[in-house]
C-alpha cells in the first residue's frame, strides 16, 4: 500500500469551538522518518491540531491516520504507536521520576524487564539518573520537561508528538532536548514538532508547515520557503553623516527604502547592483560608508510574510 | 480487554499512592462520617448491633465515595489528565482504575467498624453475604462519586460541596438512624431510591439476622445502581473531558 509510506496523514481536519474555527480544513502528510515542524504564532491552532492527531480531542470533521490506523476507529492501537509530550502537561509531582516512568510503561503494556532497562537508559541520557528516586515536585522546570520527554519514549514509539517542548526552558535544557530529537530521528523515529520558534524549525526540521488562523500558509523545506519569498533581499548601509532618503528611491532595482536608527535599509531585486550604486553615491557626495551589509531573508522574515498572507 | 484491565490496575496503583492521604479524602471520607455518627448516637439508647450495622454501611458509603470525586478535578488542575488520555487507555479504563482505588480504600476502612463491633461482642451472622455486600456497595458508591466529579472543574472543593449536598440527606432517608420499617409512607418511597438503604439493610441482615427487604432485593438493587452509575459516569466523563484540557 502506498499510504503506509506516510507516518501521518491528515485529511480535511476541522475543529470548531462554538462558531469559532480553530482548525480549518487541514490537509497534509508527514513522511516516515521526517522531523516535521508545525510553526505558527500563539492561537494559530497548533495545540488543537496536535490534540486531534493524538486522539485527545475529536475533530468535527476530517480524518487522521497514524501509521495507517484511523485514530477515531482504532484509537488504542494507534495511540500505542505514538509518544506524546503535551503543551502544558505534567508528570505526577507526588511520584518519583522512576515511578512516573514505570506508570507510563504500565499504561502502554511494556513488559517489566524492558521497562526497567528503558527507564535506566533514558534517565541516564537525560541526566536525571541521580534524582530518579526523588519526587518530581522537587524538580526544576527543565528537569520536568526532560522527564516528560523520557516518559513519551517509554513505549519506544514510532512517532513522537511534541507541543512546544522547549517553550520557557533554559538554554541548556532546550539544547539537550533538541539534540535528543535529532538523535531519535537518526534512529528512524518520525517527529512532529509544534513550535513558535523559527530558529528551532530552521535547525531541526526537514519540512515545515506554517499555520495561522487554523490554516496552512505553506508547507516546504525551510530553505525552499526562504527561496519562495525571494525578492525580499535588502542592503543595509550607514554613512558618517545623515543623508536625504529620497536620493535612494530613484536608484534602479530599489523597491523601498526604510530608515531605522542611523541605518538605511534598501529593499531591492538586485543587491549587487544596488551596492555599486551606493558606492558611487558615497563617492560623488563625499560620504564615508560606516557599515554595508547585504542580507537575504531570515526564516523570521519568511514567517512574517507568509502568515501575513493568510487572513 | 485483559490489557485494559491491567492498565486500569496501574491507574489504581497510581491513585493509591497519590490520593489516599489527601486532605479532602481524610476529611470527607473519615472524619465527617465519624462525627456525624457520634452526633446522632450519643445519648440515645439503641442496640449495639443496630448501631454497628448502621456505622458500617455509612463508612462504606463515605469512604468509597471519597477518592473518586477528588481525582478528576485534581488531575485537571495539575495537568496530568492530558498525558493520561494520550495513552492507549479508554475513558472507561481510566474510570475503572479510579474506582478500584476508591473501592480498596472503602473496603479497607470498613474493616474498622467490623473489628470494633466484634471487639465489643457483636457477632457477624452472615459473613459471606456481608463481604459480598461490602464489595458491591463499594463499587456502587465509588461509581456514584465519579458522577459528581464529571463537572468539568478543577476545583476539588466544588465537587466536594456538590457531593456532600447529596450524601448528607441520603444518610437520613436510608435507615441508618431510623429503621426503614418505622418510616412514614413518603419516607419509604425516598428510601427505596437510595442505594444506601440496601447496603444498610444488608448489613442489618448480616449482623442481626433480620432485614426489611429480602436479601436478594438488596443485592439486585445494588447491582442495578452500580450499572446505572457506571454507565452514567462514563457518558458524563466522555462529554466533560475535552473541557478539562
Ligand atoms: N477548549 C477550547 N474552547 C474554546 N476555544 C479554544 C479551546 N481550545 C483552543 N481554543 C481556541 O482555538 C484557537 C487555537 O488555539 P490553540 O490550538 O491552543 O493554538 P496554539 O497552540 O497554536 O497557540 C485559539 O484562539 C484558542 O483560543
Ligand atoms: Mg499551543
Amino acid at each position: 500500500m502506498m499510504e503506509s509510506m506516510n507516518a501521518i496523514e491528515v485529511d480535511d481536519l476541522t475543529k470548531q469551538f462554538d462558531d469559532f474555527t480553530a482548525v480549518n480544513h487541514l490537509d497534509f502528510e508527514v513522511k516516515n522518518g521526517e522531523i516535521f515542524g508545525f510553526l505558527g504564532p500563539n492561537g494559530a491552532g497548533k495545540t488543537t491540531t496536535v490534540r486531534m492527531l493524538t486522539g485527545i480531542i475529536k475533530p468535527d470533521f476530517g480524518q487522521v491516520s497514524i501509521m495507517g490506523l484511523d485514530i477515531r476507529r482504532d484509537p488504542i492501537r494507534a495511540k500505542q504507536l505514538i509518544g506524546v509530550v503535551p503543551e502544558l502537561s505534567n508528570a505526577y509531582t507526588e511520584l518519583t521520576a522512576w515511578n512516573n516512568l514505570q506508570f507510563i510503561a504500565e499504561l502502554y503494556g511494556v513488559p517489566k524487564k524492558d521497562a526497567r532497562q528503558r527507564a535506566e537508559k533514558l534517565l541516564g541520557k537525560f541526566d536525571l539518573y541521580e534524582r530518579k528516586d526523588h519526587k518530581v515536585r522537587t524538580f526544576s522546570k527543565g528537569m520536568k520537561q526532560k522527564l516528560i520527554l523520557a516518559m513519551s519514549l517509554m513505549n519506544d514509539p514510532e512517532i513522537i508528538f511534541l507541543d512546544e517542548p522547549t517553550s520557557g526552558l533554559d538554554v541548556m535544557s532546550a539544547r539537550l532536548i533538541k539534540d535528543m530529537l535529532l538523535e531519535l530521528n537518526k534512529e528512524g523515529k518520525t517527529i512532529f514538532l509544534t513550535t513558535h520558534y523559527m530558529e528551532e524549525v530552521n535547525q531541526l526540521c526537514s519540512r515545515v508547515a506554517i499555520i495561522n488562523h487554523g490554516k496552512i500558509a505553506a508547507i516546504d523545506a525551510p530553505e525552499k520557503l526562504k527561496m519562495k519569498v525571494g525578492g525580499l533581499k535588502w542592503v543595509e548601509i550607514s554613512f558618517n553623516t545623515s543623508v536625504d532618503i529620497s536620493d535612494f528611491h530613484t536608484m534602479s532595482g530599489v523597491i523601498d527604502v526604510r530608515m531605522s536608527a542611523d541605518k538605511l535599509r534598501l529593499y531591492t531585486n538586485e543587491p549587487g547592483r544596488t551596492v555599486y550604486q551606493l558606492v558611487d553615491y558615497s563617492r560623488s557626495n563625499d560620504l564615508e560608508i560606516v557599515t554595508l551589509n547585504t542580507l537575504t531573508p531570515t526564516f523570521e522574515d519568511v514567517f512574517i510574510k507568509l502568515i501575513g498572507e493568510v487572513k | 480487554m485483559i490489557d485494559q484491565l491491567k492498565r486500569a490496575c496501574a491507574i489504581a496503583k497510581k491513585d493509591v499512592s497519590i490520593y489516599y492521604l489527601k486532605g479532602p479524602v481524610i476529611i470527607f471520607g473519615i472524619l465527617f462520617p465519624v462525627f456525624l455518627f457520634l452526633a446522632f448516637v450519643i445519648g440515645r439508647d439503641l442496640p449495639v448491633d443496630f448501631l454497628i450495622a448502621g456505622l458500617l454501611s455509612m463508612t462504606i458509603f463515605f469512604t468509597s465515595m471519597s477518592i473518586t470525586p477528588v481525582i478528576a478535578p485534581t488531575e485537571t488542575q495539575t495537568r496530568n489528565l492530558e498525558r493520561l488520555v494520550s495513552a492507549p487507555v479508554s475513558i472507561t479504563t481510566i474510570l475503572l482504575g479510579d474506582m478500584l482505588a476508591s473501592v480498596l480504600f472503602g473496603i479497607g476502612i470498613s474493616l474498622v467498624p467490623i473489628l470494633v463491633g466484634m471487639a465489643i461482642g457483636v457477632t457477624v451472622t452472615h459473613p459471606f453475604i456481608l463481604a459480598a455486600g461490602i464489595v458491591l456497595a463499594a463499587f456502587c458508591f465509588s461509581a456514584m462519586g465519579l458522577i459528581f466529579s464529571s463537572t468539568p472543574t478543577s476545583m476539588t472543593s466544588t465537587v466536594m460541596m456538590i457531593s456532600t449536598m447529596v450524601k448528607f440527606p441520603l444518610v437520613f432517608i436510608s435507615g441508618i438512624f431510623i429503621p426503614v420499617g418505622e418510616l412514614p409512607q413518603w419516607g419509604l418511597v425516598l428510601a427505596s431510591v437510595s442505594p444506601l438503604t440496601y447496603i444498610t439493610d444488608l448489613c442489618r441482615y448480616s449482623f442481626q439476622g433480620t432485614s426489611y427487604y429480602p436479601i436478594w432485593i438488596d443485592i439486585t438493587a445494588l447491582v442495578i445502581f452500580l450499572i446505572i452509575f457506571m454507565t452514567a459516569a462514563v457518558k458524563l466523563h466522555e462529554k466533560s473531558l475535552p473541557e478539562r484540557l
